[in-house]
């Protein structure tokens, strides 16, 4: 039996009081509760101070380039189905450097959970807007104010249909780690944004004012109503639904390759009969 | 059957002086607007020439769109082994009017212009076919492509042949019938040329062009995976995994931009497929931050690089040899690499195989650096034998590795123990920033240099399997010509033609472009009176590259950069100024 010790304690480069802390926590909870080997799990993170998490847990980890977490996540996921593929990093990395990839993962309906550390603010390059900062939001780099609005991901990736979208907010700790549980079981395009304070640059969406506003969704809402969860997804401010919002059966995406069907790209043997008779096709 | 009489042509051809039999060579140009079919009827009519027992080589060129503008496909066809391309014509075979005259100049003295009797041309080698009587205008292509394969004494069994293999036998039948209406119609005619000699070599020879063989060369060394966004002249080596992805268990994806591409191939390599990126140099520029990623996690990945006219998007479906500096420099950081630049079709295969095996045994990121030219010419080549090829094996053999398991082993060659995720209890850590033996990150100031160090020892095992180049000729020759890639022939049968000249000429080509060795060919640089290096751009990137690494200057360059492939007639004009 898994236990959360085999995923480990490590000292961590996160300012005290970190949304990071928490969430990291939660992961590990979810992936015992699914009952699964460190060894069975890929983290691939991106890079930020969220993409640091898979580093202070014990499990395979690709830590690759700011804003490509999702194509390598996407790669190894079709090389080897049998890997649990998590791709983790902040809402800068994925929703700003890596929105074209965020945008086909969702299309494709990859098998892999994207879990998006989102503090609405850069943390490791010192306090600039992020995708998710609300219009208005002054930092040192937007003396101004953000002019943009911003980014929606549950809307979009509602909006394209993706396998299953939630959302999830550290300082509810139970709904997040069942929130994970049902996002890394689901087969398909998982997003879980998860909202968590930045204690160091973010001084409007602090503890106190999500805690006021994440209140999580009644059992009685069906994630599987797609214009509910639309309108549920353009709900910010005063109250912000935190659960799974949407969620489909469509089939993921290593499902239609028929050299899958077999069994991973790893380790299969080459054919050479089969190569022979693809030659004689060039005579 | 009134009109093929009335039809009949005047024109009395004087014998040719034996070409092919003497080891010369015949020049077919195919020319016409894009959407006319010039590149099936060519490819037809090329394979039908291998399947003769002829060697070929194939040069296509063609403007970037769908329809319209002026294609051309150029078979060069000889007896012996052809090296390279020619720029006069013996027959050329005119799809549209335009044709005629863009290439007449072209024409040897015995030259013919093939095309629609219509247009009636008054150029005294003109023949004019009667293709309304010959059937539907779709297949005209096909008929004029029977004519002069009739001309030079192809079996029109062989054409037919292969154009059901090409086209199905249930789509043959019409091109069948305007094939043999044409073979007819040529008989009726007063008309004397040339005949091939009989199959002078054994027939079953492969034909293919550059991206195929590249692409083959790949499936052969293990290939299971390749992601790829669409862009000219690479795409033709995706194309060809995919045409055979179901049978040889492949997964080919068609990524949302070359940043995606490379990033999902190595992730797919990190969790054990053997995996390619084809491109150009602009989806390159894309990729080149995750060149770097595939350096410092150590994880295989062969780029592709089909080289066209740059800067930007230049001219998109033309060639050159522009991108050597770029790809040799490319990605920020220092790490060792191979970079291999073919310069035939059999280069194609085995280099691609080259850098597979490097990729893995090296664990970084491998180069194939090909062309426009090269990528589209279809060549003929030997049958290799295919059950005698090694493929990848990416190590999944866990028991072999001391514990605990470190994926960044500092080792004696640089070398750590790959292992591959989720196959083992072991866990298999890697990251792009700079990090300790057990791949996680690191800012120890101490541990860097040993990394950094580390990585740069694979550069010595990769320098000694480099490749020397290939010398032929007299070791103090007057005139040494250097090519790299796809100018190898070119060179090839410039100096043939001018040692016939008496000359003492000797060539040397680079398919292994980086690293070079000095010790493998300075002496031959030293011992030549002349030497010239001839590539496919304006400033001279293989001749800069040898002067930094041997300091030997190299006093003349020819360069091409108008978008045509270097020809021997090319050389030798340029050796005269």
């Amino acid at each position: 039996m898994v236990d959360i010790k085999d995923y480990g304690e490590y000292k961590t480069a996160w300012c005290p009081g970190c949304g990071n802390f928490p969430l990291l926590k939660a992961v590990k909870k979810a992936l015992v509760k699914r009952g699964l080997e460190p060894h069975q799990v890929l983290f691939v993170a991106g890079i930020g101070q969220a993409a640091k998490a898979p580093h202070y847990l014990n499990a395979n980890l690709f830590n690759g380039l700011h804003g490509r977490s999702v194509p390598v996540a996407t790669g190894a996921k079709l090389a080897n189905p049998n890997l649990v593929v998590i791709a983790e990093s902040g809402d800068g990395c994925v929703y700003g450097e890596g929105g074209n990839h965020f945008l086909s993962a969702i299309r494709r309906n990859i098998d892999i959970t994207l879990l998006v550390h989102n503090n609405q603010v850069y943390g490791l390059t010192k306090g600039q807007a992020s995708p998710t900062s609300d219009q208005g939001f002054i930092t040192k780099a937007q003396p101004e104010g953000v002019l943009q609005s911003p980014f929606n991901p549950l809307a979009i990736a509602i909006a394209m249909h993706a396998g299953f979208v939630a959302r999830g907010y550290v300082g509810l700790e139970d709904p997040l780690v069942d929130v994970l549980v049902q996002a890394i079981g689901h087969r398909g395009f998982s997003l879980v944004d998860i909202l968590q304070p930045c204690v160091s640059f973010n001084r409007v969406n602090t503890y106190p004012w999500y805690q006021d506003r994440c209140k999580p969704l009644p059992s009685s809402y069906d994630p599987t109503d797609w214009e509910a969860a639309i309108r549920l997804s353009q709900q910010w401010g005063d109250e912000i639904p935190v659960g799974v919002i949407y969620r489909n059966e469509r089939p993921p995406f290593e499902d239609h390759f028929s050299a899958l069907r077999k069994g991973p790209l790893v380790g299969q043997e080459l054919d050479h009969g089969q190569l022979a008779k693809i030659i004689e096709t060039y005579m | 059957m009134k009109s093929q009489q009335s039809s009949k042509q005047k024109i009395r051809r004087e014998k040719k002086t034996a070409l092919l039999t003497e080891g010369r060579f015949l020049n077919i140009l195919i020319g016409g607007e894009a959407g006319q079919g010039l590149q099936t009827v060519g490819t037809l009519f090329a394979k039908s020439f291998v399947r003769s027992g002829f060697s070929v080589h194939v040069t296509q060129t063609y403007e970037s769109r769908v329809r319209g503008g002026h294609n051309t496909f150029s078979i060069r066809a000889g007896s012996e082994k052809v090296l390279a391309g020619q720029e006069t014509i013996d027959i050329l075979i005119a799809l549209n009017e335009e044709t005629v005259d863009l290439h007449r100049k072209k024409l040897t003295k015995h030259g013919l212009i093939i095309g629609d009797g219509e247009w009636k041309r008054k150029e005294k080698n003109w023949i004019g076919l009667p293709l309304k009587e010959f059937g539907e205008k779709i297949y005209w292509n096909t008929a004029c492509v029977g004519v002069a394969a009739g001309l030079i004494g192809l079996d029109e069994k062989v054409v037919a042949k292969t154009i059901e293999d090409t086209f199905g036998k249930e789509h043959s039948e019409e091109n069948w019938k305007i094939l043999n209406v044409s073979y007819h119609w040529l008989k009726e005619q007063a008309l004397e040329w040339e005949k091939l000699p009989a199959n002078p070599k054994p027939a079953k020879r492969l034909m293919m062009t550059g991206h195929e063989a590249v692409a083959l060369g790949a499936l052969s060394a293990g290939l299971k995976f390749c992601a790829y966004y669409p862009m000219s002249p690479s795409t033709s080596i995706a194309q060809t995994l995919i045409d055979w992805a179901k049978d040889m268990d492949l997964v080919i994806e068609q990524a949302e931009d070359e940043i995606a591409a490379i990033n999902m191939a190595i992730g797919a390599s990190y969790a054990g497929a053997p995996s390619m990126v084809p491109t150009s140099g602009g989806g390159f520029a894309l990729m080149v931050e995750a060149v770097s990623l595939a350096a410092i996690t150590e994880t295989p990945v062969v780029i592709v690089i089909g080289q066209r006219s740059g800067p930007a998007t230049g001219l998109a479906t033309r060639t050159e040899q522009g991108e050597l500096g770029f790809v040799v420099h490319a990605g920020h950081g220092e790490f060792p690499r191979a970079v291999f630049a073919p310069g035939t079709i059999e280069e194609c295969f085995h280099l691609t195989r080259k850098a597979f095996e490097l990729a893995e045994k090296y664990q970084g990121p491998m180069f194939v650096l090909t062309d426009h030219f090269l990528a589209d010419s279809y060549r003929d080549m030997e049958r290799m034998d295919i059950s005698k090829l090694s493929f990848i094996r990416p190590n999944d053999n866990s028991s072999s590795v001391k514990t605990p398991y470190l994926r960044y082993r500092i080792t004696k060659n640089g070398i750590s123990p790959r292992l591959l995720p989720g196959l083992s209890e072991h866990l298999v850590v890697v990251d792009s920033h700079e990090h300790m033996e057990n791949g996680h990150m690191t800012e120890n100031l101490f541990l860097r240099p040993k990394m950094v160090d580390k990585r740069l020892r694979k550069g010595d095992g990769i320098r000694s399997e480099v490749i020397p180049p290939d010398f032929q000729g007299d070791k103090k020759a007057d005139l040494l010509l250097i090519s790299w890639g796809s100018t190898r022939g070119a060179i090839e049968e410039a100096a043939v033609q001018l040692r016939a000249g008496k000359k003492k000429v000797a060539t040397i080509h680079f398919s292994q472009v980086w690293p070079v060795v000095p010790d493998h060919f300075v002496k031959h640089l030293e011992q030549s009176k002349k030497v010239i290096c001839v590539e496919g751009n304006a400033t001279g990137q293989f001749a800069q590259l040898i002067r930094r690494e041997t300091g030997f200057v190299v006093q003349k360059r020819i360069s091409r950069y108008d978008g045509l492939p270097i020809t021997p007639e090319y050389i030798l004009r340029h050796l005269q100024m």
